[in-house]
Formats: C-alpha cells, sequence, structure tokens
C-alpha cells in the first residue's frame, strides 16, 4: 500500500485543465518533427469507430435498464422485447415513491451521504495537512497507522463491528453509519498529497506575520485546498449515497433504511416485482447523475492517484 | 514527508523559553488538527479488530459470556467444506475478474488519450457514468439484462436463433455474468487512473521509439507499458482486495446462486455471523480473510519491487 501514498504528487486541478487546454488549442506546427504531430493529430477512422463502439457497449445495459423503467409491467414481459418502449409510462416510479416509503429512504440517504460528507471533507483536510506539514513521531506513527486502515476493510470485521456500534448505543440510527464513516484512508492521503505540494515559505511567512498554527491552517492552508475539498467531496458523496453494507449492519427498523439497503429488500423477496425495482433504483441514480454533472470536471479531471478506493 | 518543525534543537544550542514555546506549537497544533481522527481510528478499527482477534477464540453467539474455546474454530474451519468452496469460488472471481477489469481500464484509457480518437470527452463521460451506480443497482442492471426468461440478451440470442442460455440457474453462467458486471462497474475509476498516468509519459520518448522504427504495438509494450508500471501495479491490488471482499453487487445480482454456489467468502461471513449467529466462527474465518488480504498485498509489493 505504500505505494500508492508514495506516487507523484497531485497535480493542482487548474494545472491539469490548462494543460488540457493547451494541448487542444495545439493546431499543426511547423518545425521539425511537423510531419509525425500532424500524423499523430489526424482522425483515424477505426480506432474512433472502436472508441465509441466500446463506449455503445458500456451504455447498453444502462440504456436498457432506463428505458425498461419507463415500460408498464405487463410489457416488460411480453415478447418481442423492443428497446424503446411503445407505451411510456411513469407508473413504475410513482408506485417506488409512495408505495414501498420509497421518499422516507431518500431522506435518510440524502441526510447520511451529506453530513457524512461535510464531516469526511473537514477532519480529511485537518488530518492531511498535520501530516503533511508537521513532522514528529506522532505524526509518522499515525500515517502508518492510516495505512493499515486500508488493509482492514469492514467487510472483514464485521461482526466486532457491530458489537461496537451496539456498545456506543448507535445501533439502529443514523448516526449508527454516519460517525464511522468519516475517518477514510483516501480522503486523508489526497489532502495530504495535495498539502506536500503547497511551499513551506508560505508557511515560514505566517509564522513570521505572528499567525497562530490553526489560523494559518484556516485562513491560508483550507481555502488553498479547494480543488481537492470538491474532488473529495463528491467522492464522498458517492461512496455515502452507494453504500450498502453499513447501513446493512447496522439498521434494523425500515423506517431508517436508505436506499441501497431498500433495494436490496426489493430485489431479495421471492417475487421481484420489476417495475418497482427498475423505478426505484433510477431513482436512486437521479441525485449522483446531477451531482456529477455539475461538479463533473472535478472527478473527470481529478489526480486521483493519491487517493485510493473506499 | 517535509519538515517544517525543526525535528530537534541544534546539538549545543541552549533551548531558550521562547523555543520551548514553539515546540509546544508544533505539538500542540498537529495534536488538535488529528484529535478527531485519531479517536475514530481507535475506536473503528482497533477496537473492532482486537474483538475479532479476541471472538475468533471463543464459541461467542452474539450475546452472553464469552466463553475460550481455543483453536477449535480454526480447526472446525479448516475441515469445514462450504467454507473452502467459498473462498475457492473467491479465488476464481479474483483471478477471472481483475485482468478483465485490468485490459478493460488500460484499452479505454489507451483510446481516450489517443489524439486520433474524435469525441473523447464525450466517451470519456459515457464510460464513466458506470461509477456512480452502486453495487447494489449494478447487481439489479445485470440481472435484468441477463434474466433468463426476459432477459434482454437471452432475446437477442434467441432472435438471432439460439437457444436461451441458463444465465442463473448454471453456477459458472452465473458467475460470468458476475464477473461482467464487476468489469463494467470496475472499469471506471481505473481508467482514470490509467489516464492521468498515460498522460505524463514523454511525448519526447514515444517519437524517438517511432523513429527506431517501433511500430504500435512495440511501442505500447516497450515504453508505455513500462511508463505506467506504478499505476498498474496499483489498479492491480486494489482490484484484486476489492475482488475478495466484493458483496454487495452479488447479493443484489445472484445472492450467491444458484443454491450457494456462487457465495463468496464475505457473503459467508455474513450468513455464519449474521443470519446464523455464530459470532466466534465467522471472526475466525474473517481473520483468515484479513491473513489472505495482508498475503496478497505483501506478494504484490515484493514482485513490484523486483520489477523496479
Amino acid at each position: 500500500m505504500a505505494t500508492a501514498a508514495n506516487l507523484p504528487p497531485a497535480v493542482a486541478e487548474e494545472a491539469a485543465l490548462g494543460v488540457e487546454k493547451a494541448e487542444s488549442a495545439k493546431g499543426p506546427r511547423s518545425g521539425p518533427g511537423r510531419g509525425n504531430r500532424e500524423a499523430r493529430a489526424k482522425a483515424s477512422v477505426p480506432l474512433t469507430i472502436l472508441m465509441w463502439l466500446i463506449a455503445s457497449i458500456y451504455a447498453l445495459p444502462l440504456l436498457w435498464f432506463i428505458l425498461s423503467s419507463f415500460k408498464p409491467g405487463s410489457e416488460l414481459f411480453s415478447y418481442p422485447l423492443s428497446m424503446i418502449p411503445r407505451d411510456w409510462t411513469f407508473q413504475g416510479f410513482v408506485d417506488a415513491w409512495e408505495r414501498v416509503d420509497f421518499a422516507q429512504y431518500f431522506l435518510n440517504t440524502a441526510t447520511v451521504a451529506i453530513v457524512t460528507t461535510v464531516l469526511t471533507v473537514f477532519f480529511s483536510a485537518c488530518t492531511g495537512y498535520a501530516l503533511a506539514k508537521y513532522n514528529n513521531k506522532g505524526t509518522r506513527l499515525f500515517f502508518v497507522c492510516i495505512l493499515a486502515t486500508t488493509m482492514l476493510p469492514t467487510e472483514v470485521i464485521l461482526n466486532p463491528t457491530f458489537s461496537v456500534i451496539r456498545d456506543l448505543g448507535l445501533y439502529n440510527s443514523l448516526a449508527g453509519i454516519i460517525v464511522p464513516s468519516i475517518l477514510t484512508a483516501t480522503g486523508v492521503f489526497m489532502f495530504r498529497q495535495f498539502f506536500l505540494t503547497v511551499p513551506d515559505d508560505l508557511l515560514h511567512s505566517a509564522r513570521i506575520d505572528g499567525a497562530s498554527e490553526l489560523a494559518i491552517f484556516f485562513r491560508i492552508m483550507l481555502p488553498l485546498s479547494r480543488p481537492i475539498l470538491f474532488t473529495l467531496a463528491i467522492f464522498s458523496f458517492q461512496w455515502r449515497w452507494n453504500d450498502y453494507i453499513w447501513p446493512l449492519i447496522v439498521l434494523n427498523d425500515p423506517k431508517w433504511y436508505t436506499l441501497q439497503v431498500a433495494l436490496r429488500s426489493i430485489v431479495g423477496a421471492e417475487n421481484i416485482d420489476w417495475p418497482v425495482l427498475l423505478g426505484a433504483s433510477v431513482i436512486s441514480i437521479l441525485p449522483l447523475v446531477l451531482v456529477f454533472f455539475v461538479f463533473q470536471k472535478y472527478v473527470l479531471n481529478a489526480d486521483v492517484s493519491a487517493g485510493l478506493k473506499d | 514527508m517535509s519538515t517544517t518543525a525543526p525535528a530537534r534543537p541544534q546539538p549545543g544550542a541552549v533551548r531558550s523559553k521562547s523555543q520551548q514555546q514553539r515546540r509546544n506549537r508544533y505539538v500542540i497544533a498537529p495534536l488538535i488538527l488529528l484529535v478527531v481522527n485519531v479517536v475514530l481510528f481507535l475506536v473503528f478499527f482497533v477496537w473492532p479488530g482486537a474483538l475479532g482477534l479476541l471472538y475468533s477464540f471463543t464459541d461467542y453467539r452474539g450475546v452472553g459470556k464469552l466463553n475460550f474455546v481455543g483453536l477449535a474454530n480454526f480447526q472446525k474451519l479448516f475441515a469445514d467444506s462450504t467454507f473452502y468452496a467459498a473462498l475457492g469460488r473467491t479465488f476464481v472471481y479474483t483471478v477471472l475478474s481483475v485482468p478483465l477489469v485490468y485490459v478493460c481500464s488500460l484499452g479505454v484509457a489507451a483510446l481516450l488519450v489517443s489524439k486520433a480518437v474524435r469525441g473523447r470527452t464525450a466517451a470519456k463521460i459515457v464510460i464513466f457514468l458506470p461509477w456512480l451506480i452502486s453495487p447494489i443497482v449494478v447487481g439489479v442492471i445485470w440481472k435484468w439484462l441477463f434474466g433468463q426468461d426476459f432477459g434482454f440478451v437471452n432475446f437477442i440470442i434467441s432472435t438471432l436463433g439460439g437457444a436461451p442460455v441458463p444465465w442463473s440457474s448454471n453456477g459458472n453462467l452465473a458467475l460470468a455474468v458476475v464477473i461482467f458486471a464487476s468489469a463494467w462497474g470496475g472499469t471506471a475509476f481505473n481508467m482514470l487512473l490509467f489516464v492521468a498516468a498515460l498522460k505524463n509519459i514523454p511525448e519526447a520518448l514515444l517519437e524517438a521509439a517511432e523513429l527506431d522504427g517501433a511500430n504500435a504495438w512495440q511501442r505500447f509494450l516497450n515504453v508505455t507499458l513500462p511508463g505506467i508500471a506504478p499505476t498498474s501495479f496499483m489498479v492491480i491490488l486494489l482490484s484484486t482486495i476489492h475482488a475478495m471482499k466484493e458483496f454487495a453487487m452479488i447479493q443484489a445480482l445472484t445472492n450467491g446462486g444458484p443454491g450457494t454456489e456462487n457465495t463468496l467468502i464475505v457473503q459467508y461471513i455474513y450468513k455464519t455471523g449474521f443470519e446464523q449467529s455464530k459470532v466466534g466462527y465467522a471472526s475466525a474465518a474473517s481473520m483468515v480473510l484479513m491473513v489472505v488480504l495482508l498475503a496478497i498485498a505483501l506478494i504484490q509489493l515484493r514482485f513490484n519491487r523486483k520489477k523496479a
């Protein structure tokens, strides 16, 4: 795991974007090597076709799924199947929203995802900064501890974790999902990697100006780390929105269920109610898709090499 | 790690009061910044970790007192054929899915950085979309696509004149669907890692190889692949660990079926630990899984060092 943390420092967002822009703006150039460059910049029809063929293979399962959710129950199981619904309906969505108490699950999931994300981003920034800018025995030891957590995923300690949650009185509450999810190695590593690239001179001059250590962090360092902040926020939101294992072991009362646990109970039933399941699943995807399209540059252009999957 | 705080006073220097104060600042400030995560680390990693180790030597059933039984859980575990079946199936799944994820994400990334391909940004978004979808919904999507009776894939097969394929009643085919689904869901994130790595390969190196007469495949094999070795290593390690603990997606897709044929190790632990509440026994299985994960990480780390 050590390798992950020793990778080249994350490039600041602006820099990455800038490079991309510069590259696309680069027209055919004159001078030596021109022939090569032009050959490479020329569109290759077979490669483009291949790329789009692969893209459509990736799109197909999702497209089929989403289009199916607009079909009435009777059409879902009548041959021949058609890609485009013959009879568009929103009944599946309406049923999912009303009959299965989906509105409540939606609210629960949103609460967990938003609260955890805010806390994760803040405390990861604190920890990442401390690990990057203070070098003493304590911080070095804690860095190794954080590394170790990547080797001990929740899946490996399901039962004891349940006991801990129960003993802390967090069983069957949303806090029981939120609190244990705040600490993530990925978040800490992302911030640590970023703060390592911030020159120490900045710190020194702020110290000479008499700023206190914490003021330096809150007034100078935290605002500087905005790109990482957004990237981690989206990552964290996705992790928590899609999380299954924590809600599964912590929640018992259906009124606290999150979307994923609720969906699992629909798909795990003897007779799967497909129209409701399709509608419910599509609704559950929507918020993330929305967030993604607003903030996509923070995900797609992020140098995520510093982070690990959670 | 960069050093800002002086580690220790210069030899021979007299430690003045202000110096002492500054040293305190350098210790107290990080302590304040770290304290929440340190507490969370102790409560949600160290405590359950230690408790799990403790449980594995008891016949604890979720309530009541801890009864130490020594190594009995482990003895029973190593004689349990369902445990071996689950562990074996997990290995099969990992060995098949990790290379597929690797090839898919690297292939897609290579196409996405190639300037000869048009519409790269749009293609990147399309291929990235599965990242947004939860493992549970990924399972649902693929269950729907590969339904035995009314699935899209079987519909196409029978339209083309073939016989419907038993995607859910045949164990190996069911596992194949799980593997496809894992590749579909796992490509996006790894692709991002590879795109970043591929962009960092110096253009000059590739051009030099081209001038020396290397064709595209040779350039890829001899320049690109060594250039992205650290990323490759990380992707393989992360995907392996991820595959070993696959749980949610399979719960939704096959629920370990048909029967218990495709029950993977985490599902086995969940079933014994929660549904049958054999906490001690499940904890012993967890310890074995942890040792396996550690071994995988160490082997890959070693392999990586040797190559470098």
